[in-house]
């Protein structure tokens, strides 16, 4: 079974970290993956950059731009997870725009993410009726989960039609924003996320953008199966030593 | 009808909506609406009537004599360095702001190259009354000056965009994720025919203007409404496609399109996107754009702040892909001599954008007789400074 479906049902408030590949230092990624498991992170989201992160505020564009300009690229993001499941347990997705992938070639990178054991992807510009047409079929052959994005301003009918294409968990944002902003929990936001529970989605919702500390967390699992937290992880790794600096954080969450 | 767009959007591989759920309630709102409201009555009378009060359309076809005589063909200029703000943008932001007003849009944000379309977009919202926020990279901050002295004039507020190269690219990036986090009351007034579908079609639509009245002076001028060629530069291309539009079906109209070389094609500091390019997505849609092995964008250069883009609109890689416009570029230095050149001949100072265009006269060779429609598609008033410069003057 895909590592995410079986995360999903077994286990309630989930604590899904996003990082970007290559940042602070290229040769991070996995040291960051090992160290996130180890303190207690459900799952994992790999931000492979790319030079025009459209969806992204400041702190996130700042850490791809860094990691491109150290020498990242897809295919050392590849080689860099070769021997990603001899040391972490917990579901990996990759996480970035469509053009790298295409360049890459759709089929190939499918089967890279299987080969190394990435277990689904979130690829924010890649339209539905793109992935439905183009993308599903080789997405499913290597049974990789792919994830959409869902905000206040999708209607019902799309939610359901997005929720029938995607067989990972459904990325909830918590507000229309580009990624860093605050999440205030307001009474729209709230009656949305309510609006959403209620709509009983075959697939379980994490609810991400906005989520920096216990506080914003725990309000989101009240709604949702988890939360995603990126922004304000790749702030706290920017400096200092990296696996203290992952545990301390994680510590936030996890008292 | 071959080469516009279908119903899902796409001129042959090019085109589509490649954006993040953010943006889709916005842009589908425009999909459904964009041609419902363009072709209502009401709407065609008050788009016209403000171009020809307003902007001053028609713009003038001239046929430039001294150029005629150094060419050997009829050289003609359509004058669109003659409308109101100094260039063919304000066609597409007066159809614009007439649409976000039917959509109920309270703020308009914009991205700026040159400071021509910024210009054209503060001006319409002045001249509406609505709230306006233009993008602009740093680095055309500084090269651009009179212009941002006129947005600001106008009531805009100009923002720096200074990621990247601080140009262009990276405008538009900084006004997408304005309108990502703005998704209810803004309206984003791209202003060359890229981005996600409908905005390449939509902003051929308002600048095909340009070719609806070139027809029809051609043939008062000519007995034929066919030239043999048609110039323009592209950056994105908006000129271009206004240029090219109604001669699209016209297959023995010759369609030329003006990249920028900048320092030269091969030099790494270019613009010539069809040269240097393969196909990708940026902004919003599947085009042609110049990228590394691993998909990160090439930062641009031209000496012109209007073309110095890393892609082109996805409707010019259609026609470049399947031979219909025939892609060419013209270097920085170049495009400052031609534009030196039409003013010593013409007594018309281009912009630099245009003399783009222009430059490429310099390396056809022309029968006699023939009809060449040149698009001047903005004055050089904005470009004194880097004239200045370049000639020592």
């Amino acid at each position: 079974m895909n590592r995410i479906k079986k995360l999903f049902q077994e286990k309630k408030n989930i604590l899904s970290i996003y990082y970007t590949a290559g940042y602070p230092n290229t040769g991070d990624t996995i040291q960051i993956a090992e160290a996130l498991e180890k303190s207690g992170a459900d799952m994992l989201e790999i931000g492979f950059p790319y030079s025009d992160p459209v969806a992204d505020g400041p702190v996130i564009q700042a850490s791809s731009k860094q990691s491109l300009d150290q020498g990242m690229t897809l295919k050392l993001l590849f080689e860099q997870l070769k021997d990603l499941r001899k040391t972490v347990t917990i579901p990996v997705l990759l996480m970035g725009y469509v053009n790298p992938v295409l360049q890459f070639g759709v089929e190939k990178f499918c089967e890279a993410c299987a080969e190394v054991g990435v277990d689904g992807c979130i690829v924010p510009d890649l339209p539905m009726v793109e992935y439905e047409e183009f993308y599903k079929d080789c997405f499913e052959k290597h049974n990789l989960s792919n994830v959409f994005l869902i905000t206040p301003q999708t209607a019902e009918e799309r939610i359901h039609k997005i929720d029938g294409l995607t067989n990972g968990f459904i990325y909830l944002l918590s507000s229309s924003a580009t990624t860093g902003k605050n999440l205030e929990v307001g009474n729209t936001t709230e009656a949305y996320f309510s609006r959403i529970k209620n709509l009983n989605l075959k697939n379980p919702t994490m609810i991400g953008f906005g989520i920096s500390d216990k506080q914003t967390f725990d309000k989101a699992c009240s709604y949702a199966n988890g939360a995603i937290i990126g922004t304000a992880f790749v702030k706290a790794i920017a400096d200092g030593n990296l696996e203290e600096s992952v545990r301390t954080f994680m510590k936030k969450f996890k008292a | 009808m071959k080469y516009k767009v279908n119903e899902k959007g796409y001129y042959g591989d090019f085109g589509g909506a490649y954006i993040p759920e953010m943006l889709y309630p916005n842009v589908e709102e425009l999909r459904q609406n964009y041609l419902k409201i363009i072709d209502d009555a009401d709407f065609q009378k008050e788009f016209h009537q403000l171009l020809k009060d307003y902007v001053g359309r028609p713009s003038p076809l001239y046929l430039a004599k001294r150029y005629s005589e150094r060419y050997g063909a009829n050289i003609f200029l359509k004058r669109e360095d003659l409308n109101h703000t100094g260039a063919h943008k304000i066609n597409n932001t007066i159809g614009q702001i007439l649409l976000a007003e039917k959509l109920g849009k309270k703020r308009i944000i914009a991205e700026t190259g040159a400071g021509q379309h910024g210009v054209a977009t503060a001006t319409v919202c002045a001249l509406r009354n609505l709230e306006c926020v233009i993008y602009m990279g740093e680095v055309d901050i500084e090269r651009q000056a009179p212009n941002v002295a006129r947005m600001k004039m106008l009531g805009a507020k100009v923002v720096p965009a200074s990621s990247g190269s601080k140009t262009l690219k990276d405008a538009t990036n900084e006004a997408m994720r304005d309108w990502i986090n703005n998704p209810v009351d803004t309206h984003y007034i791209i202003g060359s025919v890229v981005g996600p579908h409908p905005y390449p079609d939509m902003v051929a639509i308002f600048q095909s203007i340009i070719s609806e009245e070139t027809k029809k002076q051609l043939l008062a001028q000519t007995g034929s409404d066919q030239p043999d060629y048609v110039l323009a530069c592209v950056g994105g291309g908006s000129n271009a496609m206004g240029m090219f539009y109604h001669f699209m079906d016209d297959e023995n109209v010759k369609l030329i399109a003006v990249e920028a070389a900048g320092k030269g094609v091969s030099s790494g500091f270019s613009a010539a996107t069809t040269y240097l390019g393969k196909e990708g997505v940026l902004h919003g849609s599947r085009s042609i754009l110049m990228q590394t092995e691993d998909g990160q964008v090439v930062e641009p250069h031209s000496v012109s702040a209007g073309l110095d883009y890393p892609g082109i609109g996805p409707q010019h890689a259609h026609l470049f892909k399947t031979g219909r416009g025939q892609y060419v570029s013209i270097t920085d230095e170049e495009s400052l001599e031609a534009g030196l050149l039409c003013t010593k001949l013409e007594g018309i100072i281009p912009a630099i954008e245009s003399a783009h265009a222009l430059a490429y006269l310099e390396k056809m060779e022309f029968k006699a007789g023939e009809n060449v429609v040149v698009c001047l598609s903005g004055r050089g008033d904005k470009d004194l400074d880097t004239y200045i410069k370049y000639f020592n003057l």
